[in-house]
């Protein structure tokens, strides 16, 4: 009923090579987070991290107003706002479009709103060539595989399994350095981009008072998504939206750095537009595509909508005990780790993805770290209870209910407890390692039980 | 128009009410007034923002270059170029430094097409900067008829010649100045060293897509 994880996290708990590459890949980002939040290097950080969730708080609370003043000032520069409510929805603007523009490559740069919505998979049943051009992305549309991570997407692939990648999907020689492989990249997608008709990106942020999408990279494909062709179209969820460019300086400050360490990334573009008069080269046309796709379901309850405050930094994964040992597939949704956890539930329903919110430590990391201060484990305790709700509604939970009411009469009842209690001190080792209570059990051990209970040797102090 | 246009706007008028229904409210409401933007002044010496920059811009693998006059521009150039081919934008700046007299610079462009193809075979791109950010090493470039954006990222190494006078502490600063980029530019970009990735085994690899290399020249006195 609340749905089970799936058999590959034992496969991943495994996998000694795949630890390595999760555990070192997400040493590295928390290393280099450490080094650029520290408060030698950022003095105000915690006033910044309280900033940006009273921006998004404010903002999220008056959605409604905000994306009416981002649309119409898209439209003041000569771009055009389209509000979806499906990734259906998506993909039959984007193929309209396409259609009537006579388009047939589409150039794609790193986006995970696109992948909540199976923007490629879409399009390609249509026969429009949809090109991922951040590198990590480009080699996993090569593998047909999700994002392993929201910031180091092809995280859990050596340059081994790039070398035989690329020789079996480009016919190129095969080559195991990651410069040369980098390199057959940017030359084949070097014609892509400068074939492309249109250009599809997601956006960072949306800022209402300018009408501008904002994107951060390292590499360049964002960029050059948006300038080569002559239409660039980006899809956003709708919380992405923030009220004024200067709060840039705020969100920025702690993007980069929360996400790779990074003070700036390589490229930040604020967009507002098509070309304007007398320009050489940007897009003929702009659009900026509002998706809901669940995100108003999140809106009603005033502690959970938090979750659409997030950034997508990936630093509570990053820093998640659970994610590092069972890495980014496991989890049911293309976004995994901790902010996972809470809105994969929300966006599905508890009785599909319920397991989630129980597979925490409730360590509190995430918590710590994110730049934008969800408190993910109250809301991982919320959605837990939720799930317990709805197990009740549906009848099932029967064992455990009984049991604690067991346990309730126990309680209150203190001769039969004790005596029960001297029973159980006798027999505890006796539990089955097998049954149902065997996958508890068989990785356990139960400490020795003392001779005396407490209950008897604070009588006898008593009395003495 | 584009798609069953009633569709859309049935889209839109029902994602607004969603929203509305969610968050208990009937229609529009203007929110109250947001705290002011929280804008830190750069806590620096103006002086010293040439050094930082060229520091910061260094620490990325980017290498800056501080030249005395517009005049000292053009030889040190030809130094640099040696005998590669170069596209340089039409900025006032370049040429007043004698940039686009260079015999292996092509510029002074008007035809788009002409453009993207000089862009795509150049070994060099050169462009100024409308501002520099001295805390990160950025460039910042606004797009214009004068500064094209596949400039500076086309070609596998980008040079921007800018005067010192263009350096600001940091983002905030630009954005004290700049509060509404959109009313100057529809593409405001910063440039922070060249273009990188790490997307196999966290290996960091220059160049992917925009330059790999990335030079600034910076001229101390504005006129010659």
């Amino acid at each position: 009923m609340q749905g089970t994880p799936t058999g590959g996290i034992q496969q991943t708990i495994g996998d000694p090579r795949l630890q390595l590459a999760i555990y070192s890949a997400t040493r590295r980002l928390i290393e280099h987070r450490a080094g650029a939040v520290g408060s030698e290097r950022l003095p105000d950080y915690q006033e910044l991290r309280t900033r940006a969730n009273q921006i998004k708080q404010h903002t999220i609370e008056h959605l409604d107003h905000y994306l009416e003043q981002f649309e119409s000032n898209v439209a003041a520069h000569g771009g055009k706002v389209v509000y979806c409510r499906t990734g259906e929805d998506v993909s039959d603007f984007v193929l309209g479009l396409a259609k009537e523009r006579k388009a047939h490559l589409i150039v794609k740069s790193k986006s995970m709103t696109t992948e909540e919505v199976h923007f490629n998979e879409r399009l390609e049943r249509h026969q429009l060539e949809t090109v991922e051009t951040d590198l990590g992305e480009y080699i996993l549309q090569l593998a047909h595989e999700r994002p392993y991570h929201i910031v180091a997407p092809a995280l859990h692939m050596t340059r081994y399994d790039v070398a035989e990648l690329f020789t079996k999907t480009l016919g190129v020689a095969k080559e195991v350095e990651p410069e040369k492989q980098t390199k057959i990249a940017r030359a084949t997608l070097r014609e892509k981009f400068l074939g492309a008709d249109i250009g599809v990106t997601g956006a960072n942020f949306l800022v209402a008072d300018s009408g501008a999408v904002v994107l951060v990279e390292n590499e360049g494909n964002a960029r050059l998504s948006t300038s080569a062709p002559k239409i660039h179209i980006a899809v956003a969820g709708i919380e992405k939206v923030i009220p004024r460019a200067q709060d840039l300086a705020v969100f920025l400050d702690l993007l980069g750095r929360s996400a790779t360490g990074q003070p700036l990334t390589v490229y930040t573009s604020f967009l507002s537009g098509p070309r304007r008069a007398g320009e050489l080269d940007g897009p003929d046309e702009f659009y900026v595509v509002l998706l809901d796709n669940g995100r108003t379901k999140l809106l009603k309850d005033p502690e959970k909508r938090q979750s659409l405050y997030c950034i997508r930094c990936g630093a509570c994964l990053n820093h998640c005990p659970v994610y590092r040992k069972i890495g980014g597939h496991n989890y049911p949704w293309v976004y995994s780790g901790p902010i996972g956890a809470i809105i994969t539930p929300q966006f599905h329903g508890v009785s599909e993805d319920g397991w989630l919110p129980f597979a925490s430590s409730l360590c509190g990391a995430c918590a710590e770290v994110c730049p934008v201060k969800i408190e993910i484990p109250k809301l991982l305790l919320k959605l837990r209870s939720e799930v317990t709700e709805a197990k009740r509604a549906q009848g099932s939970g029967g064992v455990e209910r009984f049991a604690f009411r067991v346990w309730a009469w126990l309680m209150t009842h203190p001769k039969t407890y004790l005596a029960l209690a001297r029973l159980g001190s006798k027999s505890a080792g006796l539990l089955p390692k097998v049954g149902p209570l065997g996958s508890w059990t068989s990785q356990r051990e139960l400490p020795p039980m003392a001779s005396q209970s407490f209950h008897r040797w604070w009588a006898q102090r008593r009395r003495s | 128009m584009v798609g069953p246009e009633a569709a859309v706007v049935t889209a839109r008028e029902q994602i607004l009410a969603d929203i509305r229904t969610a968050l208990g409210r009937a229609g529009n409401a203007t929110p109250a007034p947001l705290a002011p933007p929280m804008l830190r002044n750069p806590q620096m010496d103006r002086n010293l923002y040439i050094s930082l920059f060229v520091q910061n811009l260094e620490k990325l693998a980017g290498k800056a270059f501080i030249v005395p006059n517009p005049a000292a521009v053009a030889p040190m150039l030809q130094a640099l170029l040696k005998d590669q081919r170069a596209v340089a934008s039409n900025a006032p700046f370049l040429a007043a430094c004698g940039v686009t007299g260079l015999a292996q610079v092509e510029s002074g462009f008007t035809e788009p097409e002409a453009l993207r193809q000089a862009c795509a075979t150049a070994g060099v791109g050169i462009t100024s900067a409308d501002y520099a950010l001295a805390a990160t090493g950025s460039l910042v470039m606004l797009a214009s008829p004068q500064e094209a954006r596949l400039i500076s990222l086309l070609p596998p190494v980008h040079v921007a010649v800018f005067p010192k006078s263009r350096i600001l502490g940091n983002l905030d600063e630009l954005l004290a100045r700049i509060p509404q980029p959109a009313e100057q530019t529809s593409s405001m970009v910063l440039i922070t060293g060249p273009s990188r990735t790490a997307d196999i085994e966290q290996i960091l690899i220059r160049g992917v897509h925009g330059p790999g290399e990335v030079y600034a020249v910076i001229v101390e006195e504005e006129n010659s």
